[in-house]
């Protein structure tokens, strides 16, 4: 038997597999609160539920409407987005001149409502969503056994992802926002409408969280709670990353994620921690961020 | 300024005002504190184990306090209140602290996880009142935390890992890697059985501990696959169970080991379906198909709930009536006098065979060693199990002499 | 300042009678949130800091004092002493990292070391898991006062509320507070008045942090219980509810905030079940958009409205 360090390659490679599974959902949520955070100064703290209602609302829609999980890939973000969009008309936007702590807040606030809302209707216990029939099984490589939803949820995050990026750094659009994020005033009086362009990045950012929590809603359980486990450590994702740019988000993304994976096999016990020790290294060494600059 | 404050302060401090503290007694022919007997169903509403127990439990003690009252007309009235623990010992012990406080609450029941068992058995015995486990498994309830003022009712992980673990070993499932929910129940079952798995000769090659309510197992059983074990013990029970199984599935690896759910209730057969489960041996102090009495009662509890009952929710009926007869006997709800004649009278139901308490709080009955159908052998709706043997109490439970439990006289 | 003083007499003499008209262990539960939330706001209102972690070493106190005294056998006023000072040094090393950033940054890195912390406790041995520290005895305050009973318990609960809060009020209201203050008005002019600004954030940061081990520490001891949730982010959430809304900044705000808050989850809990999460985010949500003052601030800006201050 092939091992490494004593670990039989078929578990190490399984656990890489996950890790990037896990890192996945890091970098696409990483990502939407970098391109939020960039546009409205807010850190938002509703993430988290936004992704669990991804998943939900996938959940509800097979469960109560017949909608399977491709329509719903596309159907569940789009309502997402919306949604997103409803809550910076109605509640963000009288905030954007105040500290922005009161934005972290407001979106705590929201996250403890949504989550409530959730569990008072479903209980804490997840519900259960199968892998669509295209996807399920696997496929046995040898050295390990990749099941094909897993694949694709690593293969998907990872296009959307970079069709983020490209997005923003090389279409005309991102063009736009790179500007109005530099300075809104300036891009305002060059006659481009920076309220909405604010509105619509807060809903693509919602949009991604919930793209993300309809990926995971067959690989976890669908849980009130599956928002809050995450949006921790993905806040600490930002820390390390820092929220300087969109390649930096999805890169320690996945990277920390698979350093998860890899603490599962060496240290199971630190699985949970070792994301919360890289950042409190990175802060000592380099307290902006692997790809942050100096405010 | 300040005297507003003030107001401001007072009205917020004194909104609870009306919770107050009254425990008077008034002696009528039964000496009963606030002259009801008043029982507190404490269960888990909205979380992993909910089915298992849950809003099932509520109706189950609800029918129990009904037909005790329609067959021996009691002259004292009983009352019953319920709460949600949520799974967190501290919200279950502090509850049961304001219902024994502020309630007059005589008796808790269910309490389906071992974590807030352990913590209300402590608050139970310092009020001088009852509580009845039985949903949670720690054998720690009637061991080093056994209590004179708690009974442990339908089963424990030593019961559990000593028919069902055994029967397993002896089958050839030789080598055991455990998944362990990390808590009190988790731990006592993983040692219970890795103990049973030694006992008959078998090797436990490693565990591995997972939260309570993990939202995915992938990793964990990776670690269980790595191990190469036979069998892969589930000492984890409701919807952890359910999605440690499913996972095992998703990963192939129910191809080359095999899995034990070590606690499996009714629902979760249910839940999963008898072609994920087919073959499964386990454990069980109840069935609901076993004979005509307790048939009977699950067509009442099924035409209620919709669902039929689990070994806890038929133990709670049981519990709550074996309860409630002993405070009738003893003409009190004082707690020493009914724990005295709870202990002293045995108990036959259609839930407990041969039934009686022991000294450490340990109730013994005759518990079954079961096996899950084939889909093509279950001809109606939840005809699930095949009693393969019948393992008296004494023998199914921790033989009294290895009890640490200082209750008990050696 | 006759005034004041007559004032927090009066609301010492409540707190006196209080408990023989209510529930003594809710009464000593909302003292303990209302020191936890006074210390916060040591850190919020007066210097500008929003740590979303606090519940680390509300948690952190509870653990130690309740593993001292049950398993090293301290009496109790060692062991939520101990509890105290191990809050603060833990204090001490989230402080160092965190106040390397600012602003949001801040709030973020304090929320990703409790949550490490919580893991910890999680995992570590001695916590008991998701079981927790459970039976911590009372013991005898003193080798003399019995603490089992509620009253005695209550009472001492009451002194060590009234010495937190009188220290909080001596530090807000000596130089080093005004520091604190100019330091959340205007940081980069503090530093350029020569004030070594990260020391006395951290030293903030210190005694905040050990003041809320005292509450946590005080809190196990009433509930004779350390547990999870008391290191869990959902109370680093509270404490910032409770001091929002009573009023962030304010010298009583924190109490009323936690009277409130405490009294509301405690009626609720049993009427609309886990609705009680929703109506906390509710709050939250209103206070942030139309309540920012808090139920304190607003009262006192009322005031100062109808008679000019």
């Amino acid at each position: 038997m092939t091992s490494f360090f004593d670990i039989p390659i078929q578990a190490l490679m399984g656990q890489l597999m996950l890790g990037l599974v896990n890192g996945s959902f890091y970098a696409i949520l990483s990502l939407g609160l970098a391109v939020i955070f960039g546009m409205l100064n807010i850190i938002n703290f509703a993430h988290g539920a936004l992704y669990m209602m991804g998943a939900f609302l996938a959940w509800m829609a097979l469960d109560y409407l017949g909608i399977g999980y491709w329509p719903a890939l596309i159907l569940v973000p789009l309502a997402i987005g919306v949604f997103g969009v409803l809550i910076e008309r109605t509640m963000l936007r009288w905030l954007y001149k105040l500290d922005h702590l009161y934005g972290l807040l407001l979106t705590f606030g929201l996250a403890l409502v949504i989550e409530g809302l959730f569990i008072n209707a479903y209980g804490v216990s997840g519900q259960p969503y199968q892998i669509p029939a295209e996807l399920a099984g696997g496929f046995n490589l040898g050295f390990m056994f990749l099941p094909y939803y897993r694949g694709w949820v690593i293969f998907a995050s990872l296009l959307v992802c970079f069709a983020t990026w490209y997005g923003i750094e090389k279409t005309r659009l991102g063009a736009y926002l790179r500007a109005a994020t530099e300075n809104p005033k300036l891009t305002q009086a060059f006659g481009i409408n920076v309220p909405i362009m604010v509105m619509l990045t807060y809903g693509f950012g919602a949009a991604l969280a919930g793209f993300a929590g309809v990926l995971a809603a067959p690989v976890i359980q669908v849980s009130p709670l599956m928002g809050s486990h995450l949006i921790i450590t993905v806040f600490a994702v930002v820390v390390i990353g820092g929220m300087g740019s969109i390649m930096g988000s999805i890169v320690t993304g996945l990277g920390l994620g698979v350093v998860e994976g890899i603490t599962n096999l060496v240290y199971p016990a630190a699985s949970n921690t070792v994301v919360f020790v890289i950042m409190a290294i990175v802060l000592m060494m380099r307290p902006a961020g692997l790809f942050g600059k100096e405010q | 300024m300040r005297s507003k404050l003030l107001k401001v302060a007072l009205a917020a401090l004194l909104i609870p005002a009306t919770n107050l503290v009254s425990a008077e007694t008034k002696p009528a022919a039964m000496k009963l504190s606030n002259n009801v007997v008043k029982i507190g169903v404490l269960t888990d509403m909205s979380g992993v184990y909910s089915d298992l127990g849950g809003q099932g439990a509520v109706t189950a003690v609800q029918m129990a306090i009904d037909d005790f009252k329609a067959e021996y007309k009691p002259k004292f009235n009983i009352e019953m209140v319920y709460a949600d623990h949520q799974n967190k010992a501290d919200v279950g012990s502090n509850k049961v602290r304001e219902w024994y406080d502020t309630e007059g609450v005589d008796m808790v029941t269910d309490l389906l996880n071992s974590g807030v068992s352990l913590a209300v058995g402590k608050v139970t015995q310092e009020k001088k009142r009852i509580a009845i486990f039985v949903g949670s498994g720690s054998t720690r309830l009637t061991d080093q935390d056994c209590t004179p003022n708690t009974i442990h009712y339908a089963y424990d992980t030593y019961a559990l890992a000593n028919v069902a673990g055994k029967a397993i070993v002896k089958n050839g499932g030789d080598s055991w890697f455990f998944l362990t929910a990390d808590y009190a129940f988790g731990h006592s079952l993983e040692k219970d059985t890795a103990d049973v798995v030694k006992a008959n000769g078998g090797k436990v090659l490693g565990s591995v501990r997972h939260p309570l309510n993990a939202s995915d197992f992938s990793s964990y059983l990776l670690q269980a696959q790595a191990s190469k074990s036979k069998i892969i013990g589930l000492a984890n029970a409701g919807g952890d169970t359910i999605n440690a199984i499913k996972a095992a599935s998703e990963f192939g690896i129910t191809k080359n080991q095999q899995l034990a759910g070590l606690l499996m209730f009714i629902t979760d057969i249910h839940a999963l379906g008898l072609q994920t489960t087919q073959g499964m041996l386990l454990t069980s102090g109840f069935y609901w198909d076993k004979d005509d009495e307790t048939r009977k009662f699950s067509k009442r509890f099924f035409d209620k709930t919709k669902r039929n009952p689990t070994m806890v929710q038929a133990g709670d009926y049981s519990a709550v009536t074996t309860y409630l007869k002993a405070v009738m006997a003893a003409g009190t709800d004082e707690a020493a006098a009914v724990m005295a004649k709870m202990k002293s009278t045995p108990i036959n139901d259609f839930f407990a065979r041969n039934g009686k308490i022991r000294e450490n709080g340990r109730m013994i009955h005759d518990m079954y060693l079961m096996q899950v159908k084939k889909p093509s052998e279950s001809k109606y709706p939840w005809d699930y199990y095949e009693i393969k043997s019948v393992v008296s109490g004494e023998d199914a439970f921790q033989p009294l002499s290895a009890s640490q439990c200082p209750l008990v006289k050696k | 300042m006759n005034r004041t003083a007559i004032a927090y007499l009066a609301l010492l003499a409540v707190g006196v009678v209080l408990p023989f008209f209510v529930y003594p262990i809710l009464v000593m539960k909302v003292l303990c949130f209302a020191l936890f939330a006074c210390a916060f706001n040591l850190l919020l209102g007066y210097t500008g800091l929003l740590s979303f972690g606090h519940a680390a070493f509300f948690g952190t106190a509870a653990y130690v004092a309740g593993y001292a005294i049950k398993g090293w056998g301290f009496p109790p006023e060692l062991g939520i002493l101990a509890g105290t000072v191990a809050s603060a040094l833990l204090g001490w090393v989230v402080g160092s990292l965190a106040i390397r950033r600012t602003g949001i940054y801040f709030a973020m890195v304090t929320l990703a070391l409790a949550q490490m912390v919580y893991f910890i406790f999680l995992q570590a041995p001695f916590t008991g898991g998701e079981d927790g520290l459970q039976g911590v005895p009372r013991g005898k305050l003193l080798g003399l006062i019995n603490l089992s009973n509620d009253l005695n318990l209550y009472y001492f609960v009451l002194a060590i509320f009234v010495f937190g809060f009188c220290l909080i009020y001596r530090t807000i209201h000596s130089p080093f507070g005004q520091i604190l203050k100019a330091i959340r008005e205007n940081e980069p002019r503090a530093i350029s008045l020569g004030y070594d600004v990260a020391k006395y954030k951290l030293l903030a940061f210190v005694l905040s942090a050990g003041l809320s081990g005292l509450a946590g520490a005080t809190k196990m001891l009433v509930f004779k219980f350390a547990t999870l949730t008391d290191a869990h982010w959902h109370s680093s959430g509270e404490v910032v509810l409770m001091t929002i809304l009573g009023g962030m900044g304010t010298v009583l705000g924190p109490v009323v905030g936690s009277s409130t808050i405490v009294t509301l989850q405690n009626e609720l809990a049993d009427k609309v079940g886990s609705l009680v999460t929703v109506i906390m985010g509710l709050i939250f949500v209103v206070c942030v958009l139309a309540f920012r003052r808090g139920i304190v601030g607003e009262i006192s800006a009322l005031y100062k409205r109808m008679f000019g201050g």
